[in-house]
């Protein structure tokens, strides 16, 4: 396999180029994805191989292209919705959870909506309280979806090819602050499976659950604690559904201590299912209590000052591992 | 669906027409009894009297164009060429039902006839009509997309976002306001500001007001519509004016704190659907009542024989309740 190093945004690209190519049934939808290749410039250029008829700009009406998307889902096409900060998924929701999520049960598995969300997440961007969530917790709690956090370009790129070939409704969504971020991704086309986690770094002594943006976190806390003599493990579920339980259980049940880490708000957060996984499939294993972090349950702040302090750093990953791991 | 190209003559069709009425206004009749009598579990939205809408609509249509229905879609779903069996079966939650009993009166489907599902959520289908519509298009299949909602719905912001882009690119899809005057409890001199079709003609979309009654005059309209949308002129919005002889659900039994008993009785002795189509047949003296009355009794026939299907037919096996969550 001949390798290169792309960035995240090269990667999320190069996916939707080589499905739309693959697929005619493909298109794009949402709001300036055409020239102006979203604010973000990933989809820069596809216009102009595909042509406005397959890369569709849009109103800014979220539920408006969300809900046509699922149409021509049920309808034989297979949409990539735009949705251009996570934040907006709070529009698009009927369409998403009430529409897309159950037209196949509802129908008695007669209908289906192959349909990707494409979003984003993350905060830090200094983009305050309503272009910095990650609500991934939102989409994860409905059956009938998949979601989909990928952590590096590689990742980007297998799990979006993989996420556009689904018969289902995907919530695919990227971390803003990685779209420049590089990593070694293969020329030749391959896939990567959901509900697979991935083991980010081996280790014994302590593991680090992360997903998305708490990747690179928890592996630069890994490089701290291994200074100290710790020893983590970090496992990327990469799909929050399907969920690899095995995965994680399994590294809990090898290190006995376990933090899960996630961007989103705490309360009621994906950390708190994954906790719950690891609980109870390794209870008998563990050596103290499953810890969760997320990003502080509070809006997120405008000042740098203060948006700083609400989400998880290495620094405070590692302090929490070192005192589960009885290190002063 | 429509059976106009198959029969000979004009009279044959709205004799088609009128059984079609007449079948959607004896299933309701019947899902009325069954929910009296306890033997139907949840509720229910009948579409008694404004039977001319679906059929007049959906007679303009072919097998393969799209529709999406409502929480009051029964009589879309059978205008548009759902068997009254398996109908029956998915309102009692059986395993032949059209949806195995998965989605129940609010939300059957049938897509072999074209219907991407009836939604409980007032407006919800503005979306999936108007992104069918756009997939007809990208696949140059010819297929237009019909969207049923009701004066209710026009109250929904989502109809504007989808006619804002149906307009701007020119999509097949025709928005079939069913105005019944009534937004569940509550009259529309208190919901709706303006004319409804004017809310179309701001973006530009040819709209037309008819009275939803008349079922050739539906029809005849519709079909114009439908003829524009196909040659690649874009969407339409068909405002038909209409009645509900029920409630909003059929535990809405006292109702006279939102409508008077006099207001129904008029639109049911004046403004009937099938009584109106049978005195313009008869005095066109295009048919006899005799003509009409077997019509009824056929139709009576096989509504009976659909519920007693459903009535006897199994439930789903519980095994079943986590298939059909993902593809």
């Amino acid at each position: 396999m001949s390798e290169r190093e792309i960035t995240f945004s090269e990667a999320i690209r190069e996916a939707l180029a080589e499905e739309l190519r693959r697929d005619p049934r493909v298109f794009i939808i949402g709001e300036d994805v055409a020239e102006a290749g979203t604010p973000f410039k990933v989809l820069s250029g596809l216009v102009d191989e595909f042509g406005k008829e397959r890369i569709i700009d849009s109103p800014i009406s979220e539920p408006g292209f969300t809900g046509v998307g699922v149409g021509a889902a049920m309808t034989g096409m297979r949409p990539v919705v735009d949705i251009m900060f996570g934040d907006f998924l709070t529009l698009s929701m009927d369409q998403i959870v009430n529409q897309a999520a159950k037209v196949h049960y509802m129908s008695g598995g007669k209908l289906k909506a192959p349909i990707v969300f494409r979003t984003t997440m993350g905060a830090t961007r200094r983009s305050a309280a309503q272009h910095s969530q990650s609500l991934q917790a939102w989409v994860s709690h409905v059956p009938g979806l998949k979601v989909v956090m990928p952590s590096t370009p590689y990742d980007a790129k297998g799990l979006l090819k993989t996420a556009i070939r689904d018969e289902n409704p995907v919530v695919f969504i990227e971390d803003k602050l990685m779209y420049k971020m590089k990593g070694i991704v293969p020329a030749e086309e391959y896939l990567i499976p959901f509900g697979v986690a991935d083991v980010k770094r081996k280790g014994d002594d302590i593991t680090l659950v992360a997903t998305s943006s708490m990747v690179q976190v928890a592996l630069g806390a890994a490089e701290k604690l291994k200074e100290i003599g710790i020893s983590a493990e970090v496992i990327d579920p990469r799909t929050t559904w399907p969920l690899d339980k095995q995965a994680m259980i399994d590294s809990a049940k090898k290190t006995s201590r376990v933090i899960v880490i996630d961007e989103g708000y705490e309360q009621y957060g994906v950390t708190a299912e994954l906790a719950s996984v690891i609980a109870d499939g390794a209870f008998y294993y563990l050596d103290a209590p499953v810890k969760r972090m997320g990003a502080m349950n509070v809006p997120i702040p405008f000042s740098p000052v203060l948006e700083d302090l609400t989400v998880p750093t290495e620094e405070t990953v590692f302090q929490m591992a070192k005192s589960l791991c009885q290190r002063s | 669906m429509s059976k106009k190209k198959e029969t000979s003559s004009d009279v044959e069709h709205w004799l088609y027409a009128y059984e079609q009425m007449a079948k959607i206004r004896e299933f309701e009749e019947k899902v009325n009894e069954l929910y009296m009598k306890a033997l139907m579990p949840g509720l229910a939205h009948l579409y008694s009297g404004q039977e001319a809408v679906a059929v007049g609509v959906c007679e303009a249509l072919h097998l393969d164009d799209y529709i999406t229905s409502t929480h009051r879609g029964h009589g879309h779903c059978l205008a548009k060429g759902a068997a009254v069996d398996r109908m029956f079966a998915e309102l009692l939650g059986k395993e032949a039902g059209f949806c195995k009993g998965k989605g129940g009166s609010m939300h059957i489907a049938d897509p072999d006839s074209g219907n991407l599902g009836a939604n409980a959520i007032v407006g919800g289908s503005m979306g999936i009509a108007t992104g069918a519509a756009l997939s007809a298009k990208m696949r140059g299949s010819g297929q237009v997309a019909v969207c049923f909602f009701g004066d209710g719905a026009v109250a929904q912001g989502l109809l504007y976002e989808v006619m804002n882009m149906a307009a701007l690119w020119k999509l097949p899809v025709i928005y079939v306001c069913e105005n019944n005057n009534y937004s569940e409890y509550t009259h529309r001199s208190e919901t709706l500001a303006g004319e409804i079709i004017a809310r179309a003609q701001a973006f530009g979309i040819h709209a037309e007001t008819v009275d939803g009654q008349d079922v050739q005059l539906v029809q005849e309209t519709m079909q114009k519509l439908v003829d524009r949308a196909r040659r690649g002129e874009g969407p339409a919005f068909l405002e038909c004016l209409t009645y509900r002889y029920y409630g909003h659900h059929v535990g809405d039994i006292n109702r006279t704190y939102y409508r008077s008993k006099e207001e129904e009785h008029d639109w049911r002795e004046n403004h009937d659907p099938l009584k109106l189509l049978a005195e313009k047949l008869i005095a066109q003296k295009l048919t006899d009542r005799a003509v009409l009355d077997k019509i009824l009794a056929d139709v009576a026939t096989e509504v009976e024989a659909g519920m007693q299907f459903a009535i006897n037919a199994p439930f789903p096996n519980p095994s079943e309740v986590n298939e059909d969550v993902y593809v």
